[in-house]
């Protein structure tokens, strides 16, 4: 699972009022390459949650994204490469996503996260 | 037993190990596969600009569906409820993410961030109570809920459906319409039986002109419009050598059925999709007698 996807998954709890961001456990990182393209990251930054971003690339041990951005930065070269590498290229194999409300843990098993809910949480 | 998968078990036993592999063994299966998704995509309009767009692909199972997302150059999130599906999707390496997780149970994405979202033949699965605690009404509701959430505004969905009757499209595409979208069946090639492809096409916000339904493929005077205006000059011909050598005609109408009745038959075949050789001067034109 890439941090894209981390920054769109939001707990889906029955009766969570803020299931976003979900918390990383970390058992198993990896890099993957992904070709690099400006128009496709310039089209999410401005969805982006930037701090659960920031947060979640320095749990899995990447700490070069800075803390606070704005849209001038896009036109640089080095952030667009941090920002891409983060974004698309950190991968949690094993480990775990865990609501923040409820500390419901949703196991992260070959890269899929289990987001299927019990019968009591829907 | 009856062929439709639905009726036979959840989605996440009926798509067990066995059933997965065929998604990767059978060439009949990705190849329709493929044109479905891609036949979505289409439908999904996305602006002609060259940004991938960020897309979500509901009931995404072994990944084919994405993959021709993916050659369109756009980054995907997959959902599927069947594990073994998933699995095979890893194996075949696909670039998305997937998710495990079950479309009746909401979708659980942030508001407004997905561009588009497509689903092949998945959709009708929920239409079916697997579980004591399945209420279809309520996981309709629960989906298109959230994924009206989820999309950005003047995205669209597009949904390919086998619906089992009109009632069970009727449901859908009210649930559909309560949640907030606008939109509406488009039927490819609905007069033939096998080649008949529903896609629900819904559009994200209130009606403007974007969000007219496009038109389905193969209706009536889509199709065959490239030839009409030959047609009409080959029938006026005709009426003339109607006109100048009855007798002849008399003797072609007592042996066989004529230009007209072949020509209104290649019609109707080209209305059902199949494959049918253009209208010439050759046309239904009588052999030379040493035949």
């Amino acid at each position: 699972m890439r941090l894209l996807t981390h920054n769109m998954l939001s707990s889906n709890i029955k009766g969570v009022t803020n299931g976003f961001p979900l918390r990383l456990e970390i058992e198993k990182a990896v890099e993957k390459q992904v070709d690099f393209n400006v128009d496709f990251l310039k089209n999410m930054f401005v969805k982006i949650e930037w701090k659960a971003l920031v947060d979640a690339s320095r749990a899995m041990g990447y700490v070069d994204l800075p803390d606070q951005t704005e849209p001038s930065m896009l036109d640089s070269d080095e952030f667009l490469k941090k920002f891409h590498h983060a974004l698309l290229e950190l991968h949690l194999e094993e480990g775990a996503l865990i609501c923040p409300e409820t500390d419901r843990r949703f196991p992260v098993n070959k890269g899929i996260p289990n987001m299927l809910l019990h019968e009591d949480e829907v | 037993m009856s062929s439709r998968p639905e009726l036979q078990a959840p989605p996440e036993i009926f798509y067990d190990d066995v059933e997965a592999r065929k998604y990767t063994s059978s060439s009949r299966i990705i190849e329709i596969q493929a044109q479905l998704s891609g036949r979505a995509l289409e439908l999904l309009a996305l602006p002609d600009d060259g940004v991938p767009r960020l897309l979500l692909d509901i009931g995404c199972g072994s990944g084919l569906s994405g993959e021709t997302l993916s050659e369109s150059g756009h980054q995907w999130i997959g959902l599927d409820i069947s594990h073994s599906m998933l699995d095979v999707a890893l194996e075949r390496e696909v670039e998305g993410d997937l998710l495990l997780g079950d479309m009746g149970q909401g979708l659980g994405i942030r508001p407004g961030v997905i561009d588009g979202a497509i689903s092949i033949s998945a959709v009708q699965w929920l239409c079916n109570a697997d579980k004591s605690s399945h209420e279809p009404r309520l996981r309709l509701k629960a989906f298109f809920g959230s994924l009206y959430r989820c999309l950005a505004r003047g995205a669209r969905a597009v949904f390919q459906v086998y619906p089992e009757n009109l009632a069970q499209r009727e449901l859908i595409l009210g649930f559909a319409m309560r949640a907030g979208f606008a939109g509406g069946v488009v039927i490819d090639f609905p007069h033939s039986t096998k080649r008949r492809k529903e896609y629900l096409v819904l559009t994200c916000g209130p009606p403007s002109v974007n969000t007219a339904v496009p038109k389905g493929k193969g209706e009536d005077g889509e199709s065959c419009s490239d030839d009409e205006s030959s047609e009409d000059e080959e029938n006026r011909m005709v009426c003339i050598s109607d006109r100048r050598r009855p007798r002849k005609l008399q003797k072609i109408t007592k042996k066989g059925k004529g230009r007209e009745w072949i020509l209104k038959k290649k019609e109707q075949m080209r209305r059902k999709g199949n494959v049918v050789p253009p209208d010439t001067k050759y046309t239904a034109r009588k052999r030379k007698s040493r035949f």
